[in-house]
């Protein structure tokens, strides 16, 4: 033991977690091949739940400041998440939201277009692939159990952003980020050269500008899922009808899924200066739609699958529109809905 | 930003604010504003007295923003901007907070309407502060003028221009200027011949060195911006060589392809299929209407060709493609007849003699296809009757709520003539109200109450042939409640005259969109001001005149035409013209390139440049709408003295409380 805290001494100490992600963050991190390496040769690993055994009680005995920085991925989305958060936050001096769930609340803010009952009531009752005869759902506390005391969580009815718990400094964009962005990251942090606190780590301009696809002025009178057309190799995928979210989303990738046919999904969130992704995306294609008849626009529209979904794929928890207002769904009354917030 | 020192004044507008808000208090309130450094009120802040306050003000007190509260700033924007820069402070440091339009005319409750004056005021203080100096563009102006339409507004702005010593392209659809006046037997109220007061004009406008006539043609582009636009115009094949042709008219004679008339004689002539539309058509060159041509049709006949002495006829003419820079732009696009088959109760197209007053325009005229004379639908019988009828599709919720303006009296006119050409004769009017304001229009209605015409007041309920008493056997019967007898009346005839609304052009919208103008709901397009500026349009240097702006008689067409040609003659005699500096910017180091503004503009300002990939606006051609702003999906679009920075503080200004003078809630969202 005592070996070991010589061995670390004068290398400063960093954090990885992960809260309600899917886990692709951490493999982008690794994304960055021997590099990793480098990573740990700079610094000491305190905690990376995915990769390394660490422990909370490690951190929590580290004094206040004690971490160089920490890569935080995940959503806020139950009490877990939400006292990591402030736990790391109190322990780092630099708490970076890595990757869009993070930053933006991404695929798990889409929860926030319904409430935790719902929720529960799909996961744990109706989905198809249930079986739950006892009608069991996860109920917050402490359990005791014959091998030990059980923490549940408790679950919350919105997904918040690491932002909207906790102070951030820098954010890494992306689901995941891209492996050149993460070096990126670490080398500004390990020769000293970030950016001014609060930035969004990636381009100022959008994926468009990284897209080499030939664009034109567009006037769009059909929108089509990607496997219901064989599109056009170099003409914008926006103009061929296919819903690209490129036109609203920070470049930084590389414009890698156009690339290959696929259209920008957004999950470089919104472009520098620019508060809510999905009101400009939605406003972008709507000022392009080829009509001026209110009904044949109305029949353009409908070609949409899932609109909310769409536009706010990757924004919902951190867009102007936040959630699903309270009240909208039936039985629910404005004031039921905050019983599980922190 | 801050250290900004700031004069608020408050309007009293006499008791038109003052009246209902109490203006001392609101001056007081705002007193302990942020950064207002004097709070005033005054009676009339538009007086010179008023505007001297704020120029004493500025020069004394060093203020750096200004802000009037009083009414609306198309109202007086300019003049409290104007006041600032005479005190030496940039126009656009200064903001307008409408408390009339917006407050005092619109509320009955004074506390409520004082405390939304102090709202507005503390939305124009905040946004204020925000403001940045702008300084106006010049504009050079092409001293060529396009007047679109040659009707008698057109031809009227035409000749004023072209006599004033400067150029003209005057385009018509038609083969014909003209315009509807050329179809017209006699003009009201002085009975004088249409085509003998219109031709010399027609003539004159058709061989002015200053014009250029380009009939049968048609704008497709336009571009450019006030003092500098390029226009496109489509010249339709005529299929005669305009330099070889002589007018002969032999050609005409020649063709064996009679068709009906539908535009020129209302339906009721026919023409051939190589024509003039009537003898005094200005450009004199006939066309070949190529749908109806023979050899056209079936690839033999050429009888034109044939017997045209100067071999002018070209069946291989192709559509020409002229391009013309002008500064100015004159639309004089006129108007449609209103469609009478749309009340069929009416039996247009059904009852054979029924007519519209385009039809019976033609049949009196002596140059018409019945030589003048009156007569039924089979050409021959004249009646013994005629029932003329009053705002078909005009003062009627289902078609146009609107007054046509024109019908009381042509139909006055029809009624007269009538009795002129077929003494003994029942003409019987059927009127909601008779409208007659005009020089010598209401001595006119005199002098037909005279003539014996029977004037029945009540909207015709119903024209049928459907007998039901004696008497109405082979008649058409009108059906109208004669509103001052208080009695329903069925008045046999042997003829209708409907008067029909006069509307919008069908294309009316689209040619506001190509000229970047706005149209009402009617279709009618809009002038930059309905009391003071009649004939400008809220895009400079694009003008209207005539019937494009609403319904009018000759005598107003005519007065618009010239007053549009002076107002095009001061900016081509000022040379330059002043640009206001609201417009859009495009960051271009952040502009990605995807183009989703280029199409969105009204004005056609925005440019892409290939290299390197950026869109650009052209700021002599933007207005600053904020299209663009709005649609930037990417955000990079700015709306100069629209800045998110100006519309976030007037927006946090205006949820001000009353109380603490603090914004009510923070908007975290919209600042995050």
């Amino acid at each position: 033991m005592s070996d070991l805290e010589v061995s670390l001494s004068g290398k400063p100490k960093i954090a990885l977690y992960w809260a309600s992600s899917c886990g692709g963050c951490e493999i982008a991190v690794l994304g960055i091949h021997e590099k990793i390496l480098d990573v740990a040769n700079a610094f000491d690993i305190v905690l990376w739940p995915c990769v390394l055994d660490g422990k909370v009680a490690d951190v929590e005995a580290l004094k206040d400041g004690e971490l160089l920085f920490t890569l935080f991925n995940g959503a806020i989305r139950n009490d877990e998440n939400y006292e990591m958060a402030q736990l790391l936050r109190r322990k780092s001096q630099l708490l970076v939201a890595f990757g869009s769930c993070a930053h933006e609340g991404c695929i798990p803010g889409l929860a926030n277009f319904s409430n935790r009952r719902q929720m529960f009531d799909w996961i744990y009752h109706n989905a198809p692939t249930t079986h739950n005869p006892d009608g069991v759902e996860p109920a917050a506390g402490g359990w005791e159990f014959p091998e030990g005391r059980v923490h549940i969580p408790a679950y919350w009815d919105t997904v918040k952003t690491l932002d909207q718990v906790v102070d951030v400094d820098y954010y890494l964009p992306g689901c995941p980020p891209e492996a050149d962005r993460i070096w990126d990251a670490l080398t500004a942090i390990m020769e000293g050269k970030l950016p001014p606190q609060g930035s969004v780590i990636g381009a100022h301009v959008t994926v468009c500008d990284e897209c080499l696809r030939s664009k034109h002025e567009k006037k769009i009178t059909k929108f089509y899922r990607p496997h219901q057309i064989i599109p056009e190799p170099d003409l914008c995928l926006l103009e061929q009808g296919i819903l690209c979210a490129g036109i609203a989303t920070r470049s930084g990738c590389g414009a890698l899924c156009p690339q290959v046919n696929m259209p920008c999904r957004g999950c470089y969130g919104p472009n520098q200066g620019v508060v809510d992704q999905g009101a400009r995306f939605l406003s972008g294609v709507a000022s392009v739609i080829d009509s001026q008849d209110p009904e044949e626009i109305e029949a353009i529209l409908d070609t949409i699958p899932d609109p909310a979904g769409t536009f706010y794929r990757f924004s919902l928890p951190h867009s102007l529109l936040h959630r699903v207002a309270w009240g909208a769904h039936p039985g629910e009354s404005i004031l039921s809905g905050n019983g599980q917030e922190a | 930003m801050m250290g900004e020192k700031i004069g608020v004044y408050v309007c009293h507008c006499g008791s038109n604010i003052a009246g209902k808000v109490d203006v001392e208090e609101v001056a007081r309130w705002a007193a302990d504003l942020t950064n207002v450094e004097v709070s005033r009120h005054y009676e009339f802040m538009c007086s010179s007295l008023g505007q001297e306050l704020v120029e004493n003000d500025i020069q004394e007190k060093g203020l750096t923003r200004v802000v009037v509260a009083a009414c609306s700033p198309h109202m007086h924007e300019r003049t409290f901007r104007g006041a600032c820069a005479r005190a030496g402070l940039n126009p656009y440091l200064f903001e307008m907070a409408n408390v009339r339009e917006h407050d005092s005319w619109i509320h009955d409750e004074p506390v409520q309407a004082t405390n939304k004056a102090k709202a507005l005021v503390s939305a124009a203080v905040h946004r204020v502060t925000y403001h940045e100096p702008l300084e106006p563009m010049q504009a050079k102006i092409n001293p060529a003028t396009l007047v679109v339409g040659g009707g008698v507004a057109g031809i009227q702005a035409a000749l004023e221009i072209a006599e004033a010593g400067y150029p003209v392209y005057l385009v018509e659809r038609e083969p014909s200027i003209g315009g509807h006046m050329a179809q017209l037997d006699k003009t009201f109220p002085t009975l004088d011949c249409s085509a003998c007061i219109l031709t010399p004009k027609m003539f004159d406008a058709g061989n002015h060195p200053n014009i250029t006539l380009l009939s049968y043609s048609e704008v497709e582009g336009v571009d450019g911006y006030v003092g500098n636009f390029t226009v496109t115009i489509r010249k339709k094949a005529r299929f005669v060589n305009e330099e070889l042709c002589t007018g002969c008219g032999i050609c005409t004679e020649k063709c064996p392809k009679r068709v009906i008339d539908g535009v020129f004689e209302a339906g009721l002539g026919y023409r051939k299929a190589i024509y003039r539309p009537f003898p005094q058509a200005v450009p004199k060159y006939p066309v070949i209407d190529a749908e109806s041509c023979i050899y056209f049709e079936r690839g033999k006949c050429k009888a034109c060709q044939m017997f045209c002495p100067t071999e002018a006829i070209d069946f291989e003419q192709e559509d020409g493609i002229v391009t013309v820079e002008v500064g100015n732009v004159i639309l004089a696009t006129g108007y449609d007849l209103f469609d009478t088959r749309k009340i069929p109760q009416y039996g247009y197209g059904r009852l054979a003699n029924v007519f519209t007053s385009l039809e019976f325009e033609r049949m009196v005229n002596a140059a018409g296809p019945t030589a003048g004379s009156i007569v039924l639908r089979d050409g021959v019988t004249t009646p013994g009757s005629v029932a003329i009828v009053h705002c078909v599709g005009s003062r009627d919720k289902n078609y146009h709520e609107y007054c046509s303006k024109i019908c009381c009296m042509y139909s006055l006119k029809f009624a007269h003539l009538v009795h002129e050409r077929l003494p003994g004769t029942e003409v019987y009017n059927f009127y909601i109200d008779m409208r007659t304001p005009g020089k010598g229009y209401e001595e006119f209605y005199h002098r037909l109450l005279e003539e014996g015409t029977h004037f029945i007041r009540g909207r015709v309920a119903e024209i049928t042939d459907a007998v039901r008493r004696p008497g109405e056997e082979g008649k058409i019967i009108v059906q109208a409640e004669d509103t001052l007898m208080g009695a329903q009346r069925r008045i046999p005839v042997d003829m209708v005259i409907l008067s029909p609304a006069i509307q919008a052009r069908h294309d009316a919208s689209h040619v506001a969109h190509l000229f970047g103008i706005s149209c009402s709901h009617d279709n009618w397009l809009i002038e930059k001001h309905p009391k003071l500026d009649p004939v400008a349009t809220m895009t400079d240097g694009i003008f209207i005149a005539g019937c494009v702006q609403g319904p009018k008689d000759i005598p107003d067409s005519v007065a618009q035409g010239a007053a549009a040609a002076a107002r095009v003659l001061g900016l081509i005699t000022q040379g330059e013209v002043e640009l206001e500096p609201v417009r859009a910017i495009i960051d271009e180091e952040r502009c990605s390139g995807c183009r989703i503004c280029n199409n969105m503009c009204p004005y056609h300002a925005i440019d892409f440049i290939e290299d390197p990939g950026v869109s650009r606006v052209n700021p002599a051609l933007c207005k600053g709408c904020g299209t663009c702003v709005a649609a930037c999906p990417s955000g990079v679009v700015t709306g100069a003295h629209f800045s998110n920075e100006q519309i976030m503080a007037e927006i946090e200004g205006i949820l001000v409380s009353l109380d603490g003078k603090e914004p009510i809630p923070e908007v975290e969202a919209l600042t995050a």
